[in-house]
């Protein structure tokens, strides 16, 4: 499995120099650093010299390499990497060369616990945060000085947790107040051609809990899964099984039912209980974590229309009359909608017209940036621009890469998605509020044209 | 005072970093102390030798503060190699800790003690490992379990004497999941580098206690145990079955890693279930593997890869889901490249429609590699489904008449082929011969010769434009020349009157003036031919013969590799596309080994960057030589140091010259094979080298040939292949090409 894991910074000094097993030696960094830092060809995250294969992620201002000498499984060691990134986010809330430097030794500490021979441990933030913290002073546990009764159970209490069956919960979590919020947000990916057809249209959604939630919850989660729906109703009694409990009608689509293509659940969820029939039950950890994550491909409502021409008057002018029309309730409304009009290289000038919303050329990015703050469901606005291009030596086309799109809409889900219900039972016997948002966001919303 | 200035110059510095920690490490107060030892830890990643304070560290080391401690153990893992004696000093601390009442205390002695690789720390493990391996804590238990696979790496008779390997097997009852997950992986590794101790025999008990922990442990140990059941082989039907139904609902795991071992496990079981259950089982398979689409793009990466395999081996597991693989506008390049292959490979007539606009769509961009394999598709298309081929070959057509160059002269290389699997397209050919002075590459003036030699009898100044050819004879690239050769002879057979100087001319041109013995030769085949008198026919039946239609275009790897492979599900081999043995080093090669392996790892380098891949297939001009040359500097670079370890010093029992004595690892070998070549070693490359090379395109030739290419079988398209490019290209090359050359030749007189 993994031999070492080494950390650079852009200039390809190493940050982190930390191996697990004998053959990775320290003059592998030098090998990384030659061939894949200072390589401005390199066109593969994966590069085998010699024996040695070094795998490597780029995040922020730092490249992440991990070096193996055997046939060690690709997917583990990307994903390992990933997480071990998100491991450094949720520690650092930033993982970028500064935090790696002042925190080098939290770092190799961090290593250390989640890489063992190699093999990837047990690697949950909220877990790893238990035993190890970011100040040096803190609590008794890390001090074997006066092995205090207390101490002592708290420690094996982390050790069993951090390889229990639930690693993921404290047993002991109590709340005056028992709430699950559930936000549903979803990323619509659409790419439309130039003749208007829709290429592709689809939506990666996730459901983000924040369970604030008394002892060992078990919670069972109802969504309007095609799926799940056809089987209650092939029931004998269908029933109106789960009221929806914190949810509003939001979309039209709440009397239908949605077919999701493939779900991925948190490591919470009993998959062989989904499997079996469908439902959706766990016992969640403390605080926010991602449930679920799921895509849908038939049926979108797609929230925006674009509608571009473009037209390269000879090789110094190009013109643009774009226009946009919002495709959902005239209650709802969008913040924060975004275009981005590609413009060529050469670009020199630009005017614009818009008849509602600020836009402006940033050379920077190469593209006409049009904002509009508050978009209202129903309506249409349009953007003329022309722009004036400097001559240039260079003979290369303009690829014409496809405009873009970003927004935010809330109460509203592309797939039709909606929470039917979510059940909290507790030996306790409390009960519970919760709530559940919808959000839809743009993915790479991409308009060719 | 001489003795003294010798003392002083054997003390240690006074002043300087080394003076400074020292001092730090030394102080009384243990807040400068724990400074001074970040501070080491610190100057040992920037790669400064700091191994002379081990002992002034080394005492830090009883110390009740756990992040000291862990500080501490970093160092002495790193410098124990050093100071071998000094580390008996950390024996004491080391049991003592393994006792602590602290589980993460006792846990972390037991991990260091294994990674600190020092003969005398191996004979005091004995004991704490016995003791944690049956530890209260789960913690310590399963850190334990990893433990004895890092011991049986240092000494495999210690710990089969002391039955470590019996106790890690029982261990896979455990009550925990996370020490059945890492007792499994002990064994697993343990089993691989020593099958002979049969360390991991999954039985009917095990196999039971595997699948409970599965749905409880981490998901890398899920992956872990995945991998195992993928491997394991069931007794009987009913077993498979029951090995599925449990792992499938992994697929719905997030994390990509398992639910790619999830349906390696699946994919392999399944063959031994009915077949009913594995079209379901296959079909539940689908949607997971779009969604790996959608993540990270080196995990997307690996996911395409591992992709291309699957569909080589089922072609229609995902035919309804070609939308998904659509490029996206930033998407890096290999994996952009990846999509166009497997978007081929599920093209049917159904989404043709579809996937034939979008490849035009990227047929207008602007990255050229992009581009050519873009246009390289549509011909694979065309060749795959035949009522599409008028779709694709008018698209070819519009591509053709946007004039970007590059752009045309791919196309010309992909109609060849085209003709190739259906010669009723003659229609096109003006079209085509009107680009005919913009093609500069060798690749696509071959192409466009070798259409109009094909077609010789319908193209009304088919002399006139091979005259021009003939005329700068001297000038083309060997494999242009090849083709010019046998289209005229091709069109002096078809119209004797009309080529009858023309013929005598070229040969004359190529046995007199031509250096390259491949043109030569085959010029003298063609001549003795023509001026056979015995049988007037035989040139006609020799050259002109009817050529079977080729097949596909689109390259596979050959079955026996494919299931091999598909045993590798999710791990480099996969992403490789090769067998594992290629390209890990076991550092115990004998000397053709280690050569081999040197070619071998040349050519994953050319594999690896796209670019090199693409010169290397397509031989674009001077790119294939620039890489070939880049390759030889990459491992010159690699590790001439002393840095070995102890264990890869042992020689390769029969090396044969200084330098292969010299190696223990195989890297080291092929920086001289490489850099100096042209001396006799290359030439024993050579025959490997093919080798390869033939593994790679056997599988696509469409005729009994085998083992060629099948751009190179039919049509004496010699060397289209290799480089031909003006400049010199390295020495190992040119003999390669040119030994490939002699064989096609040969071959394309048939």
């Amino acid at each position: 499995m993994l031999s070492g894991i080494l950390v650079f910074n852009q200039k390809g000094e190493n940050l982190i120099f930390r191996a697990f097993r004998p053959d990775c030696r320290p003059r592998l960094a030098d090998i990384f650093r030659i061939q894949v830092i200072s390589n401005p060809q390199v066109r593969s995250p994966i590069l085998t010299l010699g024996s040695t294969t070094f795998s490597h992620v780029k995040h922020e201002n730092i490249y992440i390499s991990a070096v193996t000498k055997s046939n060690a499984n690709a997917a583990i060691v990307f994903e390992f990497l990933y997480r071990f990134i998100s491991l450094g986010k949720g520690y650092f809330s930033k993982f970028d060369e500064e935090a790696v430097k002042n925190n080098f030794v939290l770092i190799y500490e961090l290593l250390d616990e989640i890489l063992d021979f190699g093999y990837p441990q047990n690697t949950d933030v909220d877990v790893l945060k238990l035993y190890i913290t970011p100040d040096n002073i803190s609590s008794a546990i890390r001090s074997t000085s006066q092995p205090t009764s207390q101490a002592l159970a708290d420690t094996s209490r982390i050790t069993s947790q951090a390889t229990g069956a639930q690693s993921w919960r404290r047993g002991d979590i109590k709340y005056r107040k028992n709430e699950a919020f559930v936000d549903v947000i979803e990323d619509v990916n659409l790419l439309m051609s130039a003749t208007g057809t829709i290429l592709r249209a689809d939506v990666s959604g996730h459901i983000v809990m924040r369970a604030y939630l008394t002892g060992t919850p078990e919670c069972k989660f109802g969504l309007n899964d095609q799926l799940l729906l056809n089987q209650s109703a092939d029931a004998p009694n269908p029933g109106i099984t789960g009221n929806v409990d914190g949810s509003r009608k939001a979309t039209k689509a709440a009397a239908g039912s949605v077919e999701l293509e493939d779900c991925q659940f948190h490591q919470c969820v009993q998959l062989s209980k989904f499997d079996a029939d469908r439902t959706i039950s766990f016992i969640p950890p403390d605080g926010e974590f991602e449930l679920m994550r799921y895509r849908a491909t038939s049926n979108i409502n797609l929230p925006f229309r674009v509608h571009a021409i473009v037209r390269e008057l000879g090789t110094t002018r190009v013109e643009y009359s774009i226009a946009i029309k919002s495709n959902f309730g005239p209650k709802l409304f969008a913040t924060n909608v975004t275009i981005r009009i590609p413009t060529p290289l050469n670009t020199a000038s630009t005017t614009i017209r818009t008849t509602q919303g600020k836009a402006k050329y940033e050379p920077s990015e190469n593209c006409i940036v049009w904002k509009i703050s508050r978009f209202a469901g129903g309506s249409e606005y349009v953007c003329s621009a022309e722009a004036q291009l400097g001559s240039t030596t260079s003979q290369k086309v303009w690829s014409r890469p496809p405009l873009s799109l970003g927004f935010s809409l809330l109460m509203f889900t592309s797939s039709g998605l909606l929470v039917r219900y979510l059940k909290v039972f507790e030996k306790g016997g409390y009960s519970s509020v919760k709530w559940v948002r919808y959000m839809t966001r743009a993915g790479s919303y991409e308009i060719r044209f | 005072m001489a003795m003294n200035r010798v003392r002083n110059a054997f003390a240690p510095p006074r002043k300087g970093e080394t003076f400074e920690l020292r001092a730090g490490l030394v102080s009384q107060y243990a807040y400068e102390r724990k400074e001074a030892i970040q501070k080491t830890i610190m100057a040992m990643t920037l790669g400064k030798d700091v191994s002379a304070l081990f002992p002034d560290v080394l005492k830090n080391i009883a110390t009740p503060d756990l992040d000291q401690k862990k500080l501490v153990y970093l160092y002495l893992m790193n410098y124990a190699k050093s100071h071998p004696d000094l580390c008996i000093l950390a024996v004491n601390t080391f049991v003592q800790d393994s006792e602590d009442p602290n589980p993460l205390v006792r846990a972390l002695a037991i991990r260091t003690m294994g990674c600190i690789r020092v003969d005398k720390m191996i004979d005091y493990m004995e004991d704490p490992l016995r003791k944690t391996l049956r530890d209260e804590s789960p913690y310590v238990r399963k850190t334990a379990a990893i433990c004895v696979a890092k011991l049986f790496d240092l000494n495999p008779t210690m710990c089969i004497d002391n039955g470590f390997l019996e106790a890690l097997q029982e261990m896979i009852g455990d009550p925990n999941p996370m020490v059945v997950a890492n007792s499994v992986q002990a064994l697993a590794e343990i089993n691989e580098s020593a099958p002979e101790t049969k360390a991991l025999q999954v039985n009917n008990n095990s196999l039971k206690k595997m699948l409970m922990a599965l749905n409880e442990c981490t998901e890398w140990g899920r992956v872990t145990i995945l991998t195992v059941l993928a491997e394991y082989k069931s007794a009987d039907m009913k077993e498979a079955e029951h090995i599925c139904e449990r792992v499938v609902p992994q697929f719905q795991h997030v994390n990509s890693s398992v639910v790619l071992s999830a349906v390696k496990a699946v994919f392999l079981h399944m063959r031994y279930i009915n077949a009913e259950t594995a079209k379901s089982y296959l079909k539940k398979m689908a949607p997971p593997l779009v969604t790996l689409v959608s993540s990270a793009p080196e995990v997307q990466y690996v996911a395409l890869r591992n992709i291309d395999l699957l569909l080589q081996k089922q072609p229609d597991i995902l035919s309804k889901e070609l939308r998904v693989f659509f490029c996206k506008y930033n998407d890096p390049p290999y994996v952009k490249f990846q999509k166009l292959e497997i978007m081929v490979r599920i093209a049917n007539e159904s989404n043709v429609d579809q996937l034939l606009a979008e490849l035009k769509e990227y047929a207008l961009e602007v990255d050229m590699d992009f581009v050519r394999r873009a246009v390289k598709a549509i011909g694979q298309v065309a060749i795959k489904i035949e009522s599409a081929s008028e779709r694709c070959v008018n698209a070819l057509l519009d591509l053709i008449n946007s004039k970007v160059n590059y752009v045309v002269q791919e196309v010309i290389v992909i109609i060849k082929d085209i003709f190739r699997k259906y010669p009723g397209y003659e229609g096109i050919i003006p079209t085509l011969c009107k680009c005919i002075d913009e093609l500069d590459e060798p690749n696509a003036r071959a192409s466009l010769i070798w259409i109009v030699g094909e077609y010789a009898e319908k193209i009304s100044n088919a002399g006139d434009i091979l005259a021009g050819f003939v005329d700068g004879f001297s000038e083309e690239f060997s494999q242009t020349q090849l083709q010019i050769l046998t289209a005229v002879v091709k069109l002096f057979l078809k119209r004797p009157q009309a080529a009858q100087g023309l013929v005598q001319k070229v040969l004359q041109a190529a046995t007199a003036d031509c250096d390259n013995p491949d043109i030569r030769d085959r010029a003298f085949v063609y001549w003795r031919l023509l001026s056979n008198t015995t049988d007037q026919n035989a040139p006609k039946n020799i050259i002109l013969s009817e050529k079977p239609p080729i097949t596909t275009t689109i390259k596979s790897l050959p079955p026996a590799l494919l299931d091999r492979l598909l045993l590798e599900l999710s791990t480099l081999a996969s992403v490789y596309h090769k067998p594992p043995e290629q390209f890990v080093g076991q550092g115990r090669f004998g000397a053709d080994a280690v050569q081999q392996a040197a070619i071998e790892e040349q050519m994953q380098n050319a594999r690896e960057n796209p670019i090199a891949a693409v010169a290397a297939a397509q031989a674009a001009g001077g790119q294939a030589p620039q890489e070939v040359q880049n390759n030889a500097e990459n491992l010159l670079d690699i590790d001439f140091d002393g840095a070995a370890p102890a264990s890869t010093a042992e020689k390769p029992l029969n090396g044969m010259t200084g330098l292969e004595g010299l190696a223990g690892t195989p890297q080291r070998v092929e920086s001289p094979a490489v850099g100096t070549s042209s001396q006799p070693p290359a030439n024993n490359n050579l025959d490997d080298l093919l080798g390869v090379f033939g593994n790679g395109n056997a599988t696509t030739s469409s005729s009994g040939f085998g083992g060629m290419s099948d751009n190179d079988i039919m049509n004496g398209f010699a060397s289209m292949d290799l480089s031909g490019s003006q400049q010199p290209p390295p020495p190992q090359q040119q003999l390669q090409g040119a030994s490939k050359k002699t064989n096609e030749d040969l071959l394309s007189l048939f």
